[in-house]
């Protein structure tokens, strides 16, 4: 061991900020005993789920400080908005977060609709309530396999894709794109629904309503499964609060908190569905509170099919749209949490400015907290736990 | 002055038997690997491999290819030597846990009448190899990896040996072949029927001593991007694969001749037993991988030291008493 005074009383090494130079793992200084650690976790790394990389502090397996680094896949969403129409940035919505596409999609288009003052017709927001509802569906299903195979088990996410295929191939029939959907247009939707949809939808809720069983049986009570979420990741609501933790993270930790229900848009307050807590604040609490919502959404789907009025798709309004001078935000309920989009326009054909607030970004914030201390399996529990999805928390 | 070969020489005998080890390692390894495929294939709604060949069947064969075809790098900060002698240390040993195996009544490579104290002396030395390629990439996650795989291994090595201990004491013996023939052609004259408990935990910590899933800690994909042999490329890797499947038929085959009555059948007793016995052992093993997630590393050795130890002893202990009171 080194002597303390020392090292303290070394002089810190000059940061390298040349192009081959990390400056992130320079200033992640490690500790003066020497005994521990540093270990990049990404950003190509199997559980990181693309490009996310947190710098680890080990002292033998346990996490003694973790930091998230970003930026590995910045795109400048915010940048390309100042610099196109606005109709030309709707597209750029379905790459934010690729796995709830819709609710980006429907984010903006709402601002956008607020900042005119454009009306939405009935039918449009019906179409918009089933095909967002069956993305956050999609994407839950997508986060449940991986998650998963996080926790390393193969198989299940062979099951949540064959269900998630079949709401690909619903979706393609009203949007023509089977990920990046970008079917909302201000004013509405950009396509009716086919005749075969609504069979379609109803016999796929009927598979899924029997498949949900078997995976509970299968997945969520087998024993090693709950050894792995059970206890892992406690997140109190009051750390929740303070880092601005948003969707199932936040219900998983007993605050009824949903967009949805706390600041109704669109026809939401017309169907019934209950918003699914857990008070057990771990992994496990987050775990249910995802499934739950499939139920639900599920419910929603079939409500609003139940229901759809015949009419217009699309809203009266100028095809080429420059809004006055202002500015509109716009939030909906994203399959991570709370999606917001604030547009300023100057009166011109461009937006001025665009602000995306990501939920993973908060989300992700409350990982080097919940880390602290765990061992690397659990940090990969956690980190499974909060479903990020880096290009959304990169933007 | 004439040199003659015969069969009796022992060591003519030796060389065959080390030759047909390896042909029957390198076989049953491309089968496995297909065999994993395709279980895996089934338990996921998928074919599996289906192209290559008929029903895919080359596969292995073109996997093996690539491998065999990959430039072998060796990190910048590793150590040359040790790096290097891990995956061959991987492999070697195995091979020699075939020799005392009973495949049929007349069918060994050697007589030896200490097989059980050979095959599990010499799977104990996989430990170090893996440990020596961990050290020896330099890479932090292997370092993780070779710990991992030490600790886990000394950790199943004790209720593996005192499980197998039980049905030594039940036979008398520790040739293998005196234990299979202490056992009937017939289910339940098995030692796996007699004494459930401690096959229980034999295939449990065979599970665990081969590193397969859910007790895959050493290579822990999702946690240790690959463990101990993160750095392998080409035939490195392909070795450390092949020594994981060479070490599944073993565990397979013990298990086949301790507890499952070996080579013998109710009909026409003879290798084809020994070998289904073995197969069934292995599709259950690869069943579980496809099955289950991964235990944390505590909880994996919490397993070992507080439950299986303990009624391993204990399964020992009654079984001690009941061969005593019974014969």
């Amino acid at each position: 061991m080194r002597d303390q005074t020392a090292a303290a009383a070394a002089p810190t090494p000059p940061v390298d900020m040349s192009f081959w130079g990390d400056s992130y793992a320079a200033r992640f200084e490690p500790d003066p005993s020497g005994e521990r650690m540093i270990v990049n976790m990404g950003p190509q790394h199997p559980s990181t789920h693309g490009v996310l990389r947190v710098l680890l502090e080990l002292d033998g397996e346990y996490i003694v400080r973790a930091e998230p680094v970003l930026g590995y896949i910045h795109r400048m969403h915010e940048w390309m908005a100042e610099n196109r129409t606005y109709a030309q940035f709707i597209p750029n919505m379905g790459r934010v977060d690729y796995l709830h596409a819709l609710a980006w999609n429907w984010a903006y288009v709402g601002a956008v609709e607020r900042l005119t003052g454009m009306e939405v017709p009935e039918r449009a927001e019906y179409i918009r309530v089933i095909t967002c509802e069956l993305n956050r569906i999609s994407s839950h299903l997508l986060w449940w396999g991986a998650y998963l195979l996080d926790l390393g088990a193969f198989t299940p996410i062979m099951y949540a894709f064959d269900d998630r295929e079949r709401i690909l191939d619903i979706l393609q029939m009203v949007t023509g794109s089977r990920l990046t959907y970008s079917s909302f247009t201000f004013g509405g939707v950009s396509m009716d629904l086919p005749p075969q949809f609504i069979p379609k939808t109803r016999e796929f809720i009927a598979t899924l309503r029997s498949r949900l069983p078997m995976y509970k049986d299968l997945v969520t009570d087998n024993g090693i499964l709950r050894g792995r979420c059970e206890g892992i990741g406690i997140l109190d609501l009051d750390t929740a609060r303070r880092y601005g933790a948003t969707g199932p993270c936040l219900r998983g930790s007993g605050q009824a908190y949903d967009v949805r229900r706390a600041e109704p848009y669109s026809i939401y307050d017309r169907f019934e569905y209950r918003i699914p807590t857990e008070s057990a604040c771990d992994a496990m609490a987050r775990y249910y509170v995802r499934l739950s919502e499939i139920d639900e959404s599920l419910s929603i789907v079939e409500q609003a099919m139940d229901s759809i009025p015949e009419g217009p798709i699309q809203g009266k309004g100028p095809r080429k749209i420059r809004p006055p001078k202002g500015e509109a935000c716009f939030a909906v309920e994203g399959a991570r949490g709370k999606i917001m989009v604030m547009v300023q326009s100057d009166g011109g054909p461009m937006p001025y400015r665009v602000k995306l607030r990501a939920p993973g970004f908060s989300n992700l914030s409350l990982f080097a907290e919940l880390a602290q201390g765990t061992l690397v399996s659990d940090a990969v529990s956690i980190l499974g736990s909060l479903d990020l999805v880096i290009p959304e928390i990169d933007r | 002055m004439s040199m003659t070969i015969s069969l009796a020489d022992p060591l003519v005998r030796l060389v065959l038997a080390l030759v047909g080890i390896f042909a029957f390692v390198a076989l049953n390894g491309l089968v496995l690997v297909y065999v994993e495929r395709k279980v895996a294939g089934f338990c996921q709604r998928r074919p599996g491999p289906l192209h290559v060949g008929p029903q895919g069947l080359l596969q292995p064969l073109v996997d093996a290819l690539k491998l065999v075809g990959k430039q072998l790098l060796t990190p910048a900060k590793g150590d040359r030597i040790l790096f290097w002698a891990a995956p061959l240390l991987a492999f070697l040993p195995v091979a020699l846990c075939f020799l005392p195996l009973p495949f049929d009544a007349s069918l060994k490579a050697i007589e030896i009448n200490l097989g059980l104290v050979l095959i599990l002396a010499f799977s104990g030395v996989n430990v170090i190899a893996l440990c020596l390629a961990g050290w020896g990439s330099g890479n932090k996650w292997g370092i993780l990896g070779a710990a991992r795989a030490v600790a886990q291994s000394v950790a199943y090595e004790v209720p593996l040996l005192l499980s197998v201990l039980a049905v030594a004491f039940m036979s008398g013996s520790l040739d293998l072949f005196v234990i299979t023939e202490s056992q009937g052609a017939w289910p339940w004259q098995w030692y796996a029927m007699k004494n459930p408990l401690a096959f229980l935990i034999f295939i449990i910590c065979a599970v665990a001593e081969t590193n397969r899933a859910p007790f895959d800690l050493p290579e822990a994909e999702s946690e240790l991007t690959a463990g101990f042999h993160t750095e392998y490329s080409g035939m490195g890797f392909g070795l450390f694969f092949l020594a994981e499947y060479a070490n599944m038929i073993v565990v397979s085959g013990v298990a086949a001749a301790l507890f499952l009555g070996g080579y013998q059948g109710p009909v026409a007793s003879g290798i084809w037993w020994f070998l289904a016995k073995l197969y069934a052992v292995l599709l259950l093993i690869i069943w579980l991988r496809w099955t289950y997630p991964r235990v944390r590393f505590d909880q994996l050795l919490n397993l070992s030291w507080k439950r299986l130890t303990p009624v391993a002893l204990l399964v020992l202990a009654g079984t001690a008493v009941a061969v005593r009171l019974g014969g």
